[in-house]
């Protein structure tokens, strides 16, 4: 690479920076001069002081650990379920009869809507919030898996049963692994609702957990530990979506859109 | 209740139904010997609702022939194929296998499509092997040998050149040593020179292993370069059936195989 084009991909970077840490000089100067009220907006150096406080108290870490419980035992929970209704009904058609449009019904009523209903069954405990996320997951990896499983080459399902393979051999090598890279764009859908639904979650009803510390901190008009809170649930999502690309790279390694292609030698 | 989703299971998969078993237990695929198996068909006839696509066919094609069915589409052609292949069974008549009849999918036949339908998740050993068996590896490298990719066994199918992948599917056919090779036009889409290499290197093969081997082609003239016989296929019948008694290797433009070739564009 040329030292002219290093320079050039150096001021891309340096561009795409510069309007965002400009606004953050920006609203920490406002901050300073007063023209802003912390208790509408604290000052970036604030929240950075609240970041520094709830690590050190250890505080962060047990409530970003308590949320991300919650939201992992949801999406295992509901994301099981989905996987489960998708193989089922991608893999018989009658069961597609019975199944898919009381699933497509339900899929149709907003999770949320149903928080008050929800908190009368569970109280406002751990099941609440687990069950609330684990309804907004499944669908997403339901639709997914079951699109997945109707769409895997048909010719390919042919050549398996001329060449031998047992019903068995067939659903194990050639249509889970086809239907793959569907269930997997449902993962990441999944994880955006999980998020979601937890935070209104915790929001509404908690006594630990992310939702919990910036509604207590609301109490106190500790906007910085509210503002904190809502770059935690950015990361811990951002997180996420890394580990799921991660998990796509893996299994996804014989893709043509992902096998990187040898240099020649 | 288990006994239903298998049959529901089995809708999904299977276009067909399964067919009863046959009189005489299938053998095992170990007891494939690669030795020629020669292939009858008697009063074969095949319809899809209302249309017949073969009206009684007779064929007997003797162990070891290499045999080319030319014709339109529509002729009943790929019928043909998936009938002794055992996708599809037949309306009546009889199909045999050495004297032996047969009905559903056979260890002893392999079938190579059109495409060459390599499962884009498993590496090429693993497509070579897909149907795993004693020792498949090892059967597989020799097969990835003898088409001459035994350098690309660790590669994904996605980074092969057409006719790379064909050669793949050429081996995966052979790795259990099949009686009888069927072929669904699989040179169709590949360009001169790659078709001229896979021509020399099925002969090579076929020479070596003695299969019978049935070609499908729409080719008149890769039908006459290659095959002992040609027979057209032509509204569910036998139009026409010639001996092609040259000796290998057959110059292209050689005016006796011209001749012939006219003949049966003739009958086409």
């Amino acid at each position: 690479m040329s030292a002219g084009r290093r320079w050039r991909g150096l001021g891309g970077v340096l561009a795409a920076w510069a309007v965002p840490v400009l606004l953050l000089l920006v609203w920490e100067a406002a901050s300073r001069f007063g023209w802003i009220q912390s208790r509408t907006l604290p000052a970036p150096s604030a929240v950075a002081a609240a970041f520094w406080a709830a690590i050190e108290d250890g505080s962060l870490f047990t409530h970003a650990a308590i949320s991300t419980e919650r939201a992992l035992k949801g999406l295992a929970i509901g994301g099981g379920i989905g996987l489960l209704l998708g193989i089922l009904n991608g893999a018989f058609p009658v069961a597609e009869k019975f199944l898919d449009s009381s699933v497509q019904m339900l899929r149709n009523v907003p999770h949320l809507a149903i928080i008050p209903l929800v908190i009368l069954w569970f109280g406002i405990d751990e099941e609440a919030k687990i069950f609330l996320v684990a309804i907004g997951v499944m669908f997403p990896i339901y639709l997914n898996t079951f699109h997945g499983i109707r769409t895997v080459d048909r010719g390919l399902i042919e050549m398996g049963r001329v060449y031998g393979l047992s019903r068995f051999q067939l659903y194990a090598r050639i249509i889970l692994p086809g239907a793959l890279p569907s269930i997997l764009v449902g993962l990441r859908y999944a994880l955006g609702i999980m998020w979601l639904t937890l935070i209104v979650a915790e929001t509404i009803s908690a006594s630990s957990g992310i939702g919990y510390m910036t509604m207590n901190a609301r109490e106190f008009l500790q906007t910085d530990v509210v503002v904190l809170g809502v770059i935690v649930y950015a990361l811990l999502g951002k997180l996420a979506d890394v580990a799921t690309r991660l998990l796509e790279h893996w299994a996804l390694a014989w893709h043509p859109a992902y096998v990187r292609v040898k240099e020649s030698s | 209740m288990s006994a239903i989703l298998s049959r529901l299971e089995r809708s999904m998969i299977d276009e067909i139904p399964p067919r009863p078993t046959p009189s005489r237990p299938a053998p095992p695929r170990e007891a494939a010997t690669g030795r020629g198996l020669s292939v009858t068909l008697s009063g074969v006839r095949k319809a899809y609702g209302d249309t017949e696509v073969l009206h009684g066919l007779d064929l007997h094609v003797p162990a070891g022939q290499f045999l080319a069915v030319v014709g339109r589409s529509g002729g009943g052609k790929t019928t043909l194929m998936r009938l002794i292949a055992g996708l599809d069974s037949p309306t009546s008549g009889r199909i045999r296998l050495d004297e032996r009849d047969v009905s559903g999918l056979q260890p002893d036949v392999r079938l190579m499509f059109q495409d060459a339908r390599l499962v884009p998740w498993k590496r090429v050993i693993d497509n070579v092997g897909i149907a795993r068996g004693l020792n498949w590896r090892t059967h597989a490298e020799v097969a990835l040998g003898d088409v001459g990719l035994g350098a690309r066994a660790r590669d994904w199918p996605a980074v092969l050149s057409g006719g790379q992948r064909q050669r793949v599917a050429l081996a995966r056919a052979l790795v259990s040593h099949p009686g009888v090779l069927l072929l669904d036009e699989p040179f169709g889409a590949l360009d001169a020179m790659t078709r001229a290499e896979m021509h020399e290197l099925l002969l090579r093969i076929r020479a070596a292993r003695g299969f019978t081997t049935l070609l499908i082609t729409h080719d008149v003239s890769e039908a006459v370069a290659l095959a002992d016989r040609v027979i057209v296929l032509r509204q569910g019948g036998i139009a026409l059936d010639v001996d092609i008694p040259e000796e290998r290797p057959r110059r292209h433009g050689d005016a006796r195989l011209a001749a012939l070739e006219d003949r049966i564009l003739a009958a086409v």
